[in-house]
């Protein structure tokens, strides 16, 4: 392979705490090494950032309700679409790109690593089918647990044990990389036309809570040593006052301590915090309860989060919190699509416009920098969009503006529709900090690979860690003539490399790479119960055998890395 | 106002996506510079020139610019699209989305026009003088905005699915229209002087339509409420007068539900 020298940059690298230094990164077969030969290629990065690429922590990017919002959504490809351009193919969608734009625009901004966020089991072959079509990123994705029948059925009689077999094979089967929850019981009470408000609020016929559930799969997690722990998103999502049903499910992780061999320290990752963080009664007196969950946030270590910025555009929401979405159709009377996955999830779709010119989307504008704003530990708090729920992913370069630049955000904030209001329900107007580049490096790279249990492969720029680089042509020394600088610099990176392969070149795809799919092997003792109640409920409730059931082999995972830990002496 | 008259010389094999032959895109250019304007025919890229002889350069901004096509573009699509001020003239008949998302300015056709013609239009005159194809006015496939303002004359019939989720502006059809008229109405005002077929204005939540002629079956969904005496572009006539679609929400306003009304000449 082939050896480059990266020559004469500001390095931003929170892994080895360079702040900014002038100095070279080296490349030699795929990874970051501290010399290489006098033959390597070499990179002028002069007056240019360097940072490793960038970590995706959260993101709806492949999978049947992904594809549902470009089933049923022809408007959003509507004037978005790219014509082939050297090796790149054509591409479409705006909120809902497609597969080969997905890759292109994450590569294009220099993010290199990316997780599809909720996995459902049953379609996991559909998800790595996309993962596969989709170029030059690592991918991950989280299968969903929390309102699996199963997990509901042994967490109901406290088995641990059995809970993280049941994951074990799950993650084996579908090729998954964590245990993601999406509004734990309240998706299955969905099939039975509820839902689960808070976290008492019981399961019908199964009888649990939402607390046990998340409580019971935190134990498990930990029972295995998991790269990343929990992945969240609570009860109680997108309403007026919900700030209480987040706190409380924060308080659930006390007492937990992270075991795992790699380094991660939380047992609790809770993603949009925007969407948790509402204080008020109703969409009258709709407020940011932004400090307090950051309060909280800040003080238990044992916590990670992203953001989910609202970024003001027309974009598709989609998840498998089905409920919400029926509610949020009743809200804008748009066009609804709704799914159910037989013993495992739901999920449901709705377009949305977040238009300045309305309070609360302003106002959600507000809480999404303020939480980033307010924390203490850009280790621990990392910035997404929720992609596509508050925002595309494309916008990041202008999340980063208003949050590198005090300037660029007022501008923002003091022009909305009613910014009397807007500025009045949230501490946003107050806070002059500006996030540094070595702060962006952490929120956005450092610290969602450590998260993720990734912190010796990305996120970082130490020898012996893997070749993923972007240089973006934006001058740290040279005073900030204009934030619109921000943007244009990370919209387009001047020189990415993924595993030392150098995939853009001014802001071009010049080479697709060796995209590879990431996924968890865990090894626990046998289990002859779990296996006989999996092979149980494929016999009496699945509408598919348990042949067809996993993602095997070439056609759906082509380049296959696996992170191994072994829970037989646990 | 300056005119520039693209006329076909070399009609294309494949359809042609002529976007730009609009007066926003051809202010300011000379008639050089706008036979450069690129136009794809089937994946091929290539320009306007390649297709159409141009003579004339146009005006400065778009409101001093008026475009006069002449020749065979029936397989010619995306005439007009946008405009926002200025004139377009098609001498003959023309293909899909003519004067789509158009916001300002008059487009007159003077032979028939395809589907979609004024899909999502925001304001400006459309004049057709012969028949209109499917989803005039109507919304982009899958969006829930058709057209917002405006407004649109066409002589001859209309296809089906004329005024699909239509929220404002206004519609006078000369003649007959085909099955689901302003299906999903939000809004506006459709005149019909001819006949409509059936399933008219189902699921419509608010806006006039006015038929003169007959409908062969009405929507369950309307409810028929008195007869009213209207005066529509200078007849004086007397209407029935239905609300609908019940079966749908309904805003309330002033404390009021509002419906779609529909009014059919007795």
């Amino acid at each position: 392979m082939a050896e480059y020298i990266i020559k004469n940059g500001f390095v931003f690298d929170p892994v080895q705490g360079i702040k900014g230094d002038k100095s070279d990164v080296a490349i030699k077969d795929g990874k970051i090494v501290s010399d290489v030969s006098k033959s390597a290629k070499v990179i002028d990065a002069a007056g240019k950032t360097v940072m490793a690429g960038a970590v995706e922590i959260h993101a709806h990017i492949a999978g049947p309700k992904v594809n549902l919002g470009r089933i049923y959504r022809p408007e959003d490809k509507l004037f978005t679409c790219t014509a082939t351009k050297g090796i790149e193919r054509t591409g479409s969608g705006n909120s809902i790109p497609s597969t080969f734009k997905t890759g292109y625009e994450y590569a294009k901004m220099g993010y290199t690593t990316a997780m599809e966020a909720a996995m459902p089991p049953m379609f996991s072959r559909h998800v790595h089918e996309e993962i596969r079509d989709t170029p030059i990123i690592d991918e991950g994705a989280f299968p969903v647990f929390g309102n699996n029948w199963f997990v509901m059925e042994y967490l109901k009689n406290n088995e641990v044990e059995n809970t993280a077999a049941y994951i074990a094979w799950l993650l084996r089967a579908t090729k998954g990389y964590a245990v993601k929850v999406v509004n734990p019981g309240g998706t299955e009470a969905w099939g039975w036309g509820l839902n689960c408000l808070s976290i008492h609020d019981p399961v019908p016929y199964f009888d649990i809570t939402p607390a046990e559930i998340v409580k019971g799969l935190i134990e498990a997690n930990e029972y295995l040593g998991l790269p990343h722990s929990m992945h969240i998103h609570p009860n109680n999502l997108g309403n007026p006052g919900c700030y209480q049903t987040t706190l409380d499910t924060l308080n659930l992780a006390d007492g937990y301590k992270a075991k795992n061999k790699f380094g991660r320290e939380q047992v609790m990752h809770i993603t949009h915090m925007q969407f948790h963080s509402y204080g008020g009664e109703n969409w009258g007196n709709f407020e940011s309860k932004a400090t307090e969950i950051m309060n909280f946030v800040n003080s238990h270590k044992n916590l990670t989060m992203d953001t989910g910025n609202v970024t003001l555009d027309e974009t598709t929401t989609m998840t498998a919190d089905g409920p919400f979405e029926h509610h949020l159709t009743g809200l804008n009377h748009l066009k609804w699509a709704n799914c159910d996955v037989e013993l495992e999830t739901a999920a449901g779709v709705v377009p949305y416009i977040y238009s300045p010119d309305i309070k609360v989307c302003a106002i959600q504008w507000s809480i999404g920098l303020e939480l980033a704003l307010l924390a203490k530990d850009p280790m621990r708090c990392f910035i997404t969009t929720d992609h596509p729920n508050a925002g595309p992913f494309t916008r990041y370069p202008r999340v980063f503006k208003w949050l590198m630049s005090e300037k660029a955000r007022n501008e923002r904030l003091n022009t909305f529709k009613n910014a009397d209001k807007v500025i009045a329900a949230s501490t946003l107007g107050s806070i002059d900090r500006e996030i540094t580049l070595y702060e962006l490096a952490q929120m956005t790279r450092a610290g969602p690979a450590k998260s993720l249990g990734l912190a010796n492969i990305c996120g970082g720029l130490k020898p012996g860690m893997d070749a993923d680089v972007a240089v973006y042509d934006f001058n740290p020394d040279k005073p900030l003539a204009d934030p619109e600088m921000i943007e244009t610099a990370f919209s387009r990176a001047a020189f990415v490399f993924k595993s030392g392969v150098q995939v853009v070149t001014h802001g071009d795809i010049v080479n697709t790479g060796h995209k590879r799919t990431l996924w968890v092997d865990a090894k626990v003792k046998d289990n002859p119960q779990v296996m006989r109640d999996i092979k149980e409920k494929f016999l009496k409730y699945y509408s598919m055998t348990q042949a067809n059931y996993e993602a095997l082999g070439h056609h759906f995972v082509p380049n296959p890395f696996a992170l191994e830990v072994d829970a037989t002496q646990a | 106002m300056e005119t520039v008259t693209i006329t076909m010389k070399n009609p294309p094999v494949l359809y042609l996506e002529a976007e730009h032959v609009c007066p926003d895109e051809f202010a300011g250019k000379t008639a050089a510079q706008i036979a450069e304007l690129h136009v794809y025919e089937g994946n091929t890229k290539s320009t306007l020139g390649k297709y159409f002889e141009v003579s004339g350069n146009a005006g400065a901004t778009a409101a001093e610019t008026k475009i006069v096509v002449k020749g065979d573009v029936k397989r010619v699509k995306y005439l007009g699209m946008k405009m926002s001020a200025g004139e377009v003239v098609v001498e003959g008949s023309t293909d899909l989305y003519a004067g789509a998302w158009m916001s300002g300015g008059k487009m007159t056709v003077k032979g028939d026009i395809q589907a979609f013609a004024a899909t999502g239009m925001k304001g400006g005159e459309l004049i057709i003088e012969g028949n209109a194809g499917n989803y005039l006015g109507a919304a982009y496939r899958g969006d829930w905005r058709g057209m917002s303002g405006g407004k649109i004359l066409v002589k001859g019939n209309a296809g089906s699915d004329v005024g699909m989720y239509m929220t404002g502006g206004e519609m006078v059809i000369n003649g007959d229209v085909d099955v689901h008229l302003a299906t999903h109405a939000e809004g506006g005002k459709i005149i019909v002087k001819g006949n409509a077929p059936s399933k008219v204005a189902g699921q419509m939540v608010e806006g006039d339509i006015i038929i003169f002629g007959t409908i062969d079956v009405m929507m369950p969904g309307f409810k028929y409420v008195d007869d009213v005496d209207l005066e529509i572009e200078g007849t004086t006539a007397k209407f029935a007068h239905y609300i609908g679609d019940t079966g749908e929400r309904h805003k309330k306003r002033k404390g009021q539900m509002v419906y779609g009304n529909l009014y059919q000449k007795i």
